[in-house]
């Protein structure tokens, strides 16, 4: 059990410098997810975790404290490394979206793969492929202003699967949707889990989300203060 | 990131904005064209002079009075009356160096032939004037030795006092009046073709010299002397020679200057050279200036685009793009706009400078150098001026960019 930990905290802290005053955004956290687990992160705005997000997806480095992602030590690594980690291990989903405007939904499920140095050509048939996974085939060449809300949020989930990551964050990934078309992304999600075992971490404040978890993490003011295993995986 | 998949990713981000990259290209553009076209007309002028000199003779010598002192005030340069037609004998008898020479008076006058009377200049010149000046005949002949001893009332017309006087007609054999004294026409120059501008060589009259100092002038000495050497490499024999010459005939002491001044032709021809071609730098420079007001140009609008897409760069940096990958992609995108901008530049220039060649009448001439110069340097323009719009996108925290409205 404890040799398929995917990633593994070890006391981590961020604090930033903001003017004289100091934010302890994290004040000490430690957790393991293993391999092919749901976890939800639960917490009121302002707990810290964004600043936990953006630490575990490699956009942020912790103040103190040690990070593992896959037996590699990467709370050290700098920056360059970082990206590396992102583009091959992480994908991002985030509330709002973040495609690039003006651009297809084939490109911008092509994105990650530019930056990997792989062949134009194979680089269509993965993007093609994972447009296929979420559900989008005919919809490949419209831009992505001309999806719907819940299309272009399986554009940007598309785009996280591309590269074969780990590990897949989502953070708010139904903030901007209408409660149907959300429960429809959250349904993709735990498919994605189910069928190609990657890792998910949600951070949600909505319980009838976190309710599909393996885990959930209760955040608040920087600290774990709760952590809730299911006691068997619920199906929705 | 290849470097073909690089520039695909910077033509789509430029093509997303048509009009202003378009609009930014076209600083570029327009200094890119203006360096060329003016750099033509520099390089035109400079052949055009090469042009005039080399036509004249390479071998020419001119021998003129030199500065006159009277209690050390100095007179400009042929001031001195002091060459004769003695000198010019004296000096194709001695200098073996020497192949032709030919005394020259000159002055303008008035011309009439029937109702039509023209204003000219008229050189009095030696036998071998169409020799020496490389400068033969087109039609009848040109006045001999013998004539030039007689002092003969005979001319030789330039092209372009035969079109004004004739005006077609047949003018061998006529009679015309320099100064009221009647002239025949025994021949035609041929036509040399305008090139300096206003200065018109056809627009002349040429007679013998001692017909132009004793009818015409009413001098004894003569203005210049024009010396032909036997060949191009001894023009310099030729020079030490005559002027060893002079110094005897005129009684110069040894350590006095020269009452004369013998130059040569390459000499001439290398001055005029180089004031033409500080024209082209003077005219490049100008126009450079053009070209980095358009490199100003687009890193203004680089600037405007890092700022308008910061929320691309956090999305491109979430998804994997080092500060390397962005730092190339703006770059890339400054570059292709500056090269783009370049190659069209350059079509425009060569467009412009045969314009300027059709309306202006001005030679111009597109050397692959200054396309070239100003290729490269349009492509510098972008690297130096899309480095910091694209080093400050890349230094961007991917987390801030994200959030960034």
């Amino acid at each position: 059990m404890e040799n398929n930990n995917l990633i593994k905290l070890e006391n981590i802290a961020r604090t930033y410098q903001v003017g004289e005053t100091e934010v302890r955004a994290l004040r000490g956290i430690s957790l393991q997810i293993q391999q092919g687990d749901l976890v939800a992160i639960m917490g009121p705005s302002g707990s810290g975790k964004s600043t936990l997000m953006n630490i575990i997806g490699c956009l942020d480095k912790p103040t103190s404290g040690k990070y593992i992602l896959e037996g590699v030590e990467v709370s050290s690594l700098e920056k360059s490394r970082l990206a590396r980690i992102r583009n091959k291990k992480i994908g991002f989903v985030f509330q709002s979206f973040n495609l690039l405007s003006r651009t297809t939904a084939l490109e911008n499920t092509e994105l990650p793969l530019l930056y990997s140095n792989v062949p134009s050509k194979k680089a269509r048939d993965k993007a093609m492929e994972a447009l296929s996974m979420v559900g989008l085939n005919g919809r490949e060449l419209h831009n992505t202003n001309q999806l719907s809300g819940g299309e272009q949020q399986r554009v940007a989930i598309a785009r996280a699967l591309v590269n074969n990551p780990s590990l897949i964050l989502a953070d708010e990934p139904t903030g901007n949707l209408d409660t149907k078309t959300g429960a429809e992304i959250i349904y993709l999600f735990q498919a994605l889990n189910k069928d190609k075992n990657i890792t998910m971490i949600l951070v949600t404040h909505d319980p009838d989300i976190a309710n599909i978890a393996h885990k959930k993490i209760y955040i608040r003011d920087g600290l774990i203060v709760k952590q809730e295993a299911a006691e068997e995986r619920p199906l929705l | 990131m290849k470097i073909l998949n690089t520039i695909r990713v910077a033509l789509r981000a430029l093509s997303r904005n048509k009009m202003r990259s378009f609009l930014t290209a076209l600083g570029i553009i327009i200094g890119v064209g203006a360096v060329i076209s003016m750099i033509s007309i520099g390089q035109g002028a400079k052949k055009a002079v090469e042009d005039r000199f080399n036509s004249m003779g390479t071998n020419l010598l001119f021998v003129r009075p030199g500065s006159m002192s009277v209690r050390g005030r100095h007179g400009g340069s042929g001031t001195f009356n002091t060459l004769n037609p003695e000198d010019a004998k004296a000096i194709l008898e001695k200098c073996d160096a020497v192949k032709y020479v030919s005394p020259s008076v000159s002055g303008r006058v008035q011309t009439v032939y029937q109702n039509k009377n023209w204003n000219t200049s008229i050189q009095g010149v030696g036998a071998y004037y169409p020799e020496i000046r490389n400068w033969p005949v087109e039609e009848g002949v040109f006045f001999d030795e013998n004539l030039v001893k007689m002092a003969a009332k005979v001319c030789v017309l330039g092209s372009e006092v035969k079109d004004n006087l004739f005006e077609g007609e047949y003018p061998i054999g006529q009679v015309i009046r320099i100064k009221k004294i009647p002239f025949r026409v025994i021949g035609v120059l041929e036509s040399k073709g305008e090139s300096g501008g206003w200065f018109n060589r056809d627009d002349v009259i040429v007679i013998p010299y001692t017909t132009a100092q004793k009818r015409i002038l009413g001098i004894t000495h003569v203005q210049s002397i024009d010396v032909s050497a036997v060949s191009a490499v001894k023009t310099l024999n030729a020079k030490e020679q005559i002027e060893e010459l002079l110094r005897i005939r005129h009684r110069i002491a040894p350590e006095a200057e020269d009452d004369f001044n013998i130059r040569n032709m390459s000499e001439i021809a290398e001055g005029a050279a180089e004031s033409s071609r500080i024209l082209t730098y003077l005219l490049g420079g100008i126009a450079s200036v053009s070209l980095l007001v358009g490199g100003i140009g687009i890193m203004n609008i680089m600037l405007v685009s890092v700022t308008e897409r910061i929320r691309e760069i956090g999305i491109r940096m979430s998804v994997g793009a080092r500060e390397k990958d962005i730092l190339r992609q703006f770059l890339t995108e400054a570059i292709v706009l500056s090269v783009l901008g370049g190659l069209i530049g350059i079509a425009v220039g060569i467009f412009a400078s045969k314009l300027i060649s059709h309306f202006a009448g001005w030679q111009t001439i597109v050397t692959l150098g200054s396309v070239a110069l100003a290729f490269l340097f349009s492509g510098s323009v972008g690297v130096f001026f899309g480095f910091y719009p694209a080093r400050k996108a890349s230094k961007l925290d991917p987390i801030e960019a994200l959030r960034y409205e």
